[in-house]
């Protein structure tokens, strides 16, 4: 069975659950086993056996990632455990160019021999693939770091803490939800860690211990006279973080609005209590009335625009063409940023690639290429300045070195062009929200993410958010439903009037971005704050059934 | 050694059962051998091979069941998973949910494997593509694309003596072409269990010929109109409607399949006359395993019939709550339709739009079912039965339940992904905005 058969099943049998977006594979190990590092030692010998192997059958270059992916997920819903599942994925994948081209290789059997026969088969490959070449690889040099490690800055390691204390506090949050007249509570967490080991012939040996964790709710209620339903999911986000997101903390909160939001801690109790008041007024909320509207996005959903509209576009594999037969391709094609004139959005607009951001989920310490990650623009004061690269293309942008944007989500996946954390940087003076909203006369303030879809070269996209707000001459007037807005990413990024300051900047994230042929899976964040689009255009997508 | 014949995988299951210790327990057994090619800027960027096997064993005490899986097939690993399954089982809490393991079942044997398909190497996926680039680079065009195939085997047998065993093969083909100045775009992919089916000549030029007829797009104003959605496309929508064919979501009020004041819409006539729809493991062209993780048989089920709902699935715990049999779901659904081909519908058309596929599909409204996506690859208007000229990439809100309230015709099916899907003439489908994207 295939990958997308086995999460399309797994969609299929729970339903409205957001299982279904996130792949766990694997095998299932005990709790123990998952706190036990493989030695250090013994990864560089592995290591070692393959580069060796790799050079010695005529390989220019090689680096070889030996990987254990550990996932954790409790799943509940209502009163009852779901699925408590500990996973494990460990084993070794060799890359290599030989006569110009790249080939690939990986095994689970971790014993010498298997692992040089991976490196000779990626040798093998990467032969008979150079006779159907074009161009030979151009990889930008890269200095070994010797013996280096790197690890997710954390106070708890989320997978020290008991499954009876995640088990009790989901089971506490439906119970919440229940109390508050929810008719339905699905809650989950979903915790990960990487521990990568990545060497080159470059003389690179790189230890890295990644950690990331989401919990997450959805919340129903049901009408059933008049046959509907409403939900209404977490405004948590997921993050390169240890299990203290999940400590509440006053000064990490922002209240005063509609929704109380977090930044790096999260109130679980208080976000599905929150969130049961919303959902029954979703239920009677008012139809949109379809028209221009001035946008006031939370950043709770302005992650998920920026990650479509900004993120990917200048994906620099997209824009060449390598990614055509599934994600697509770019308009931000390569004459646009050479003109250095490209008028992407706003002068407010400056959008900034960060590996190295505390708590977000693209931090690491260096790529799957042995790159250390740093940080760039990407839109300067409104204009296209930079792509997101990896070693074999940076030469095409006349970069001296790669940008560290090399991921693959396992051992056995071949490494590629994943983006990197893409942040829309805060306005420079303070400004709350709540300020913001007082100066709108004809708005919609959106919280959370909903629906989203965007074209393949990333013009026009239609987004809808979980909680959208009325406003009228400066106030909040009330709730809407059946609200998206759909623009094309040039004309909304240049509606961007007003940003709030540094003091409302949060990060918002997806654990599984999709991209590739076969499909791999990364996380990523996308920092922002509170942002004003003007006179966008809102739809209503109010249906009736027969 | 991944793929396993019936009497292997039965052996090797029979020797775990016997570490068992628990009350029940359930083993799942499956391998895959296969491998891909990926192209692009008519090169290839990357291959690879897989071959992987691996066990999972559920034990259960009471109704706490834990799970733990291996790939490694000594007898003191094997011992080893069952035990740590059994430790897991000690420390879950009790599942409310768990069912009794099923007893024996009669399966019947699906013709999912094809000889030739599991013979293919890395020779022949490098000479298939050979014949696709030899298409684009001929017609001075640019192709991306991707296939890939894999055999693979899957066994359960469980602590009741019920036992089930499949094999299974499968290839699949996809191609971008687009022109130079990036102004026209073309695409098709194809899925086979038989390699004899697979044509990447044949499919590249269709490809090729889209991207070239597509240069150029007129922009025509969004609203509705009469669509031809080719297989693929209607397909996509017919895909994101079975997500929903699901009795549990239903009942509980959260489904567009739920009736008002509580139950599901079975019986209902919510679709056109002519929509019928149903799924069947043996069907020659769509074939599949007869039976699903549970050990529960799949048989030929009626989904839609003459456009009233017949079934909707029902897991093992969810149809003993309501008294019914279970009845899993089948994704390799067929939907009949008529004997004209493509070009038939589209002579057929006054005024028209004749869809290639759609592209970034997600639901708008779970109660409605609206979903939201682009048309992409192909795009073209129709009058007086002819292709006039392409036009620009629409963005599309519509539900496929509105959707097959209002078809006009439908040709004749073909495989298309997992099912067999006509293409359709569908009346006031929703345009609501244009896109720049090709």
């Amino acid at each position: 069975m295939r990958r997308r058969d086995f999460l399309y099943m797994t969609g299929l049998g729970l339903g409205a659950s957001m299982l279904e977006s996130v792949p766990v594979f694997g095998r299932a190990i005990s709790i123990e086993e998952a706190l036990t590092p493989v030695d250090v030692k013994l990864k560089k010998r592995m290591a070692d056996v393959a580069l060796n192997s790799a050079k010695s059958k005529g390989a220019t270059y090689a680096d070889v990632r030996i990987g254990r992916y550990l996932n954790q997920v409790v799943a509940t819903r209502e009163k009852q455990v779901q699925n408590i599942a500990n996973t494990e994925s460990y084993g070794l994948g060799v890359r290599v160019i030989a006569n110009g081209s790249w080939g690939f290789a990986a095994t689970d059997n971790l014993s010498d021999d298997s692992i040089a026969a991976a490196a000779a088969s990626a040798v093998a490959i990467a032969k008979g693939n150079s006779k159907l070449l074009t161009e030979p690889v151009q990889l930008a040099p890269q200095q070994g770091f010797g013996e280096v490690s790197w690890k997710t800055p954390f106070e708890v390691n989320a997978f020290e803490v008991p499954i009876k204390e995640k088990v009790d506090l989901l089971l506490n949050v439906n119970s919440e939800a229940l109390k508050g007249g929810a008719k339905y509570v699905n809650s989950n967490l979903f915790m990960v860690n990487e521990q990568k080991y990545f060497a080159s012939t470059d003389g690179s040996y790189i230890d890295q211990d990644i950690h990331r964790l989401w919990p997450t709710f959805t919340v129903t209620k049901i009408d059933s006279a008049g046959g509907k339903f409403e939900t209404r999911t977490a405004m948590s986000s997921p993050m390169g973080m240890g299990f203290e997101y999940l400590t509440p903390k006053d000064s990490e909160k922002i209240k005063g609005g509609p929704v109380t939001m977090y930044k790096k801690r999260y109130d679980m109790l208080e976000d599905v209590t929150e969130a049961t008041v919303h959902v029954e007024e979703k239920l009677k909320a008012k139809p949109v009335q379809p028209g221009k509207y001035d946008l006031v996005l939370d950043p709770t959903h302005l992650f998920l625009t920026i990650h479509e509209s900004v993120g990917h576009p200048t994906e620099l594999d997209r824009v060449l063409g390598y990614e055509a037969n599934f994600a697509g391709t770019s308009f931000l094609t390569l004459d646009k940023w050479e003109s250095k004139k490209f008028n992407f959005g706003s002068k407010q607009v400056n959008v900034i690639a960060d590996k190295t951001e505390q708590g977000s989920l693209g931090a690491v310490g260096y790529d799957d290429e042995g790159v250390k990650c740093g940080k760039w623009d990407i839109i300067k004061d409104g204009i296209l300045v930079n792509y997101q690269t990896i070693r074999d293309q940076a030469h095409i942008l006349g970069l001296k070195a790669s940008q560290a944007c090399c991921y693959a989500d396992s051992w056995d996946s071949i490494q590629f062009q994943r983006m990197p954390n893409v942040s829309l940087a805060p306005g420079k003076a303070p400004l709350s929200a709540a300020e913001m909203v007082k100066n709108v006369e004809k708005g919609i303030y959106m919280f959370g993410r909903n629906s989203y879809s965007i074209d393949q070269q990333r013009y026009n996209f239609q987004f809808s958010g979980q909680l959208a707000y009325e406003i009228k001459e400066g106030k909040i007037v009330g709730m809407l439903k059946d609200a998206s807005y759909q623009s094309n990413t040039q004309e909304f990024w240049n509606s961007c009037t007003q940003l709030c300051g540094q003091e409302d900047y949060r990060l918002g994230g997806t654990f599984s971005d999709g991209k590739g042929q076969p499909g791999q899976a990364s996380a990523v964040s996308h920092g922002c704050p509170t942002s004003r689009f003007n006179g966008v255009n809102v739809i209503n997508t109010g249906r009736q059934l027969g | 050694m991944a793929i396993l014949s019936k009497e292997e995988a039965q052996a090797i299951l029979k020797k775990v059962l016997s570490f068992s210790k628990a009350d029940s327990c359930e083993l799942s057994l499956n391998g895959s051998d296969g491998g891909n090619i990926r192209y692009a800027r008519n090169a290839v960027s990357t291959a690879g091979q897989i071959s992987k096997m691996s066990l999972a064993v559920s034990s259960t005490f009471g109704k706490k069941t834990g799970m733990a899986t291996i790939n490694e097939f000594d007898d003191e690993s094997l011992k080893k998973v069952v035990a740590r399954s059994e430790e897991l089982a000690k420390l879950a809490p009790e599942n409310p949910e768990f069912m009794p393991l099923l007893g024996p079942q009669q399966y019947a044997d699906a013709p999912t494997f094809n000889a030739k398909t599991a013979a293919i190497t890395p020779d022949s996926r490098a000479e298939m593509v050979g014949k696709s680039l030899q298409v684009s680079k001929a017609a001075k065009l640019e192709a991306a694309g991707f296939l890939e195939n894999s055999t693979w085997f899957n066994a359960i047998m469980n602590s009741k003596n019920l036992f089930a065993y499949n094999k299974s093969t499968d290839i699949s083909f996809s191609v971008t072409v687009r022109n130079q100045e990036g102004t026209g775009s073309g695409y098709i992919e194809q899925r086979f269990n038989d390699l004899d089916k697979m044509d990447t000549l044949a499919l590249s030029k269709i490809a090729a010929s889209k991207a070239t007829g597509s240069a150029g797009a007129k922009a025509i104003e969004p609203g509705k109109y009469t669509v031809i959605l080719e297989p693929l496309a209607a397909s996509d929508m017919l895909g994101n409607m079975f997500r929903g064919f699901d009795a549990r979501s239903a009942d509980e009020g959260r489904s567009f399949m739920s009736k008002k004041g509580g139950g599901t819409r079975i019986g209902e006539q919510l679709f056109s006359e002519n929509v019928n729809i149903y799924s069947d493991p043996m069907n020659p062209d769509v074939p599949t395993a007869a039976w699903n993780n549970d050990g529960v048989p799949i048989n030929k089920t009626q989904w839609i019939e003459n456009g009233v709902v017949k079934n909707l699935s029902y897991s093992r715990y969810w149809a003993e709550q309501k008294g019914v049999k279970p009845l899993p779901f089948n994704r390799s659904i067929v939907m009949e339709g008529g004997t004209q081909s493509l070009e038939e519908l589209i002579k057929s058309t006054e005024k028209g739009i004749l869809v290639t596929r759609f592209w970034y599909i997600r639901s708008v409204d779970p109660q409605t079912l609206l979903l939201t996506g682009l048309t992409r690859d192909g795009t073209f208007y129709i009058e007086n039965g002819e292709i006039k000229f392409p036009v620009k990439n629409f963005r599309f809100n519509e539900s496929p339940v509105i959707m097959l309230n209002n078809v006009e015709a439908l040709g004749k099916p073909v495989r298309t992904g997992n099912g067999m899907i006509p293409p359709m003439k569908i009346r006031d489908f929703t345009f609501t905005s244009l896109s720049d994207a090709i």
